[in-house]
């Protein structure tokens, strides 16, 4: 009889166990997912400050995570303000005094048209598996979907974060909830993933909520209006001439 | 020449109220220009002074790359504590100090800062870094009047700092407020927290490193460590010299348009005088005086408005200006907006050049405003004038 329960037992676990990605392997998969050979999308995003909330909308061109670039379409104050990144230089082109700077040192830490974003945060663009060793720590659920809790502990000394956790969707693969720690393991910002949409044959969350969690407000709202993938982008468009446009 | 002063004087005191009235402004003349003067001097003497006691010392050694009006520079503006520097770093004559940004988030909004470690037992600055001796559950930190106005700190508060460590990694802890500290010297007040050195230092995975060294003893000769750079008192107070300078020209023309109102009225005198006393003119050549003594006469009258205007100045001046020089001018604006060392009260002061210079000045404006106008009894006819003719 506890012969017959062990071997039940065994079996049961062994399966659970075989049959669940390592972490690796699903940050891979999120990678996959979410990255692509190139993409052009639209975009508005919601600042909410104490008194009053602004969007501003976008468009931008992206090659893989090392080539962007965006142009703000509105509103009037915003409009024809183009960003060009390039591995990792920043450059912004404000049409107010027809100027191009470049954003390097302390400046990358402010942040992005008063938004919870940091130019930093847009320029790390190397691959989660490359800079951290990651875990699963738990299964849960978030509004209805199952969702594995992979734990980041950074693998590198040059990394923004110390450590980060991520709650992936156990079937589509994309992440639902990042949390970014500092080294001490304050919380430091929130990124939350919503609506997510099948877009040429793969899932894609369009809204992102990101929320510096040391400042008082109620976040920045990232809605993608458009997205499509693997388009054809004229190589001028990553270069400064084309900030000038 | 001794007829010449009696006689001016006689005229003077004769002339009366017209005479008085001049004097009464030249001898104001005196007074602002000298209690002006005595301002901008003190306020070069204060700002220098609180420059040395707060911030720069005797002299200081910067890292090759710092640049206080670049933050780019920081993260790559800090070095070892050279060898050369040791022994004085350890008698407490030399204070290193670390520098590096971070941000605060007072109330929930964000404030970048400067956090600069130094050592809490230093005594070299005034700054109250005892204070940092603090045991607390959080970093002890002291900032200035202006920064915890601004963010609406208080002593004892705690709030959330964030930085960035040599590798770039996000830190962040509470920072205790453990003092605050009124100073006039904005550059280590204004958007900056001051915390243990040695703290800082592991904050930041910089061991024994600084980024500016501040020394008590110039006369010291010391070998300049590669990678440091020397600066001289004179190099850090440079910018309060320029701010004199500007502030010395804009001055200047003040009491330009002061004394020309002053010598204006001397000049109007001297005209109405050589007017209305040409039957005197002639009657002084009658009774043998060449012109050129009558000429001299007029402009004796007129250069002695300014000695009774001294003698006026010093009766009321000396009062008023010793009184100024103990309890200072305090100025109608917050000072601290300025954005350079200046107290809310400026202390005068004066010096024998000050006065001399001043007064010298006053009185050779004075004698040739007064020489002009007598000129034209050089070219008088004695006759005419004796009968009063108008020339």
């Amino acid at each position: 009889m506890i012969k017959n329960i062990a071997i039940t037992l065994f079996t049961a676990i062994s399966t659970w166990v075989f049959s669940q990605p390592t972490a690796d392997q699903i940050l891979k998969k999120v990678d996959e997912n979410m990255s692509s050979e190139n993409r052009v999308f639209e975009s508005a995003m919601t600042i909410n400050g104490d008194r009053n909330s602004r969007t501003i909308t976008s468009r931008t061109y992206a090659v893989g995570d090392k080539k962007s670039f965006t142009e703000y379409l509105s509103p009037a104050r915003e409009q024809g303000t183009k960003m060009l990144k390039l591995e990792n230089q920043l450059w912004i082109y404000s049409p107010s005094t027809d100027r191009t700077i470049q954003i390097s040192g302390h400046m990358l830490r402010q942040s992005v048209m008063g938004s919870d974003l940091s130019y930093e945060d847009m320029m790390d663009d190397r691959k989660l598996t490359d800079i951290y060793n990651a875990s699963i720590t738990g299964n849960e659920e978030i509004e209805g979907r199952k969702v594995w809790l992979l734990e980041l502990k950074a693998k590198v000394t040059d990394v923004a974060y110390a450590s980060r956790k991520v709650w992936i969707d156990t079937e589509r693969y994309i992440p639902v909830k990042e949390e970014f720690y500092a080294k001490s393991g304050q919380l430091l910002k929130r990124s939350t993933l919503s609506d997510v949409l099948k877009i040429q044959g793969r899932w894609f969350p369009t809204k992102i909520i990101f929320k510096d969690m040391l400042k008082q407000s109620d976040g920045t709202e990232f809605k993608i209006t458009s997205v499509k993938f693997n388009q054809e982008i004229p190589e001028y468009i990553f270069t400064k001439a084309a900030l000038k446009q | 020449m001794k007829i010449a002063f009696k006689l001016a004087y006689r005229n003077l005191v004769g002339a009366g109220l017209r005479t008085w009235l001049n004097v009464i402004v030249l001898s104001f003349s005196f007074v602002v220009i000298i209690w002006m003067k005595g301002i901008i001097t003190g306020w070069d003497y204060q700002a220098k002074t609180d420059m040395k006691n707060w911030e720069i010392g005797e002299g200081q050694f910067w890292h090759k790359n710092y640049d206080p009006y670049d933050p780019f520079t920081l993260t790559e503006s800090h070095g070892k504590i050279p060898e050369e520097f040791r022994k004085e770093v350890q008698s407490g004559k030399m204070l290193a100090i670390l520098i590096c940004q971070g941000s605060i988030y007072p109330n929930g909004r964000i404030q970048s800062i400067l956090i600069k470690g130094i050592d809490p037992k230093q005594t070299l600055l005034q700054l109250p870094t005892k204070k940092l001796d603090t045991a607390v559950n959080a970093i002890p930190a002291i900032i200035g009047n202006s920064m915890a106005r601004a963010n609406k700190l208080k002593t004892g508060d705690f709030i959330t700092m964030q930085w960035r460590d040599a590798n770039g990694t996000f830190d962040a802890s509470e920072i205790y407020i453990a003092g605050i500290f009124a100073t006039n010297v904005p550059s280590v007040d204004m958007g900056q927290v001051w915390i243990p050195m040695e703290k800082l230092q592991s904050m930041m995975i910089l061991p024994g490193e600084a980024s500016i060294f501040t020394f008590s003893n110039s006369d010291i000769s010391r070998v300049q460590p590669k990678d440091w750079v020397l600066k001289t008192k004179r190099d850090l107070t440079a910018s309060i010299d320029k701010i004199i300078k500007a502030k010395t020209v804009g001055q200047s023309i003040f009491f330009a348009i002061l004394l020309l109102m002053a010598m204006l009225t001397i000049f109007d005198t001297q005209v109405l005088s050589i007017f209305r006393r040409q039957k005197e003119i002639g009657t002084y050549v009658a009774l043998g005086y060449t012109k050129q003594q009558v000429v001299w006469l007029f402009t004796t009258e007129g250069a002695m408005n300014s000695v009774l205007a001294a003698l006026l100045a010093a009766c009321y001046g000396i009062p008023f200006l010793a009184w100024q020089a103990k309890v200072g001018w305090t100025m109608p604006v917050n000072a601290s907006e300025f954005g350079m060392a200046m107290s809310q009260t400026l202390y005068p002061v004066y010096s024998g050049a000050l006065v001399v210079s001043t007064v010298l000045i006053v009185m050779l404006t004075t004698t040739v405003v007064s020489y002009w106008p007598s000129k034209k009894i050089a070219k008088m006819n004695p006759t005419e004038a004796l009968r009063g003719k108008i020339q």
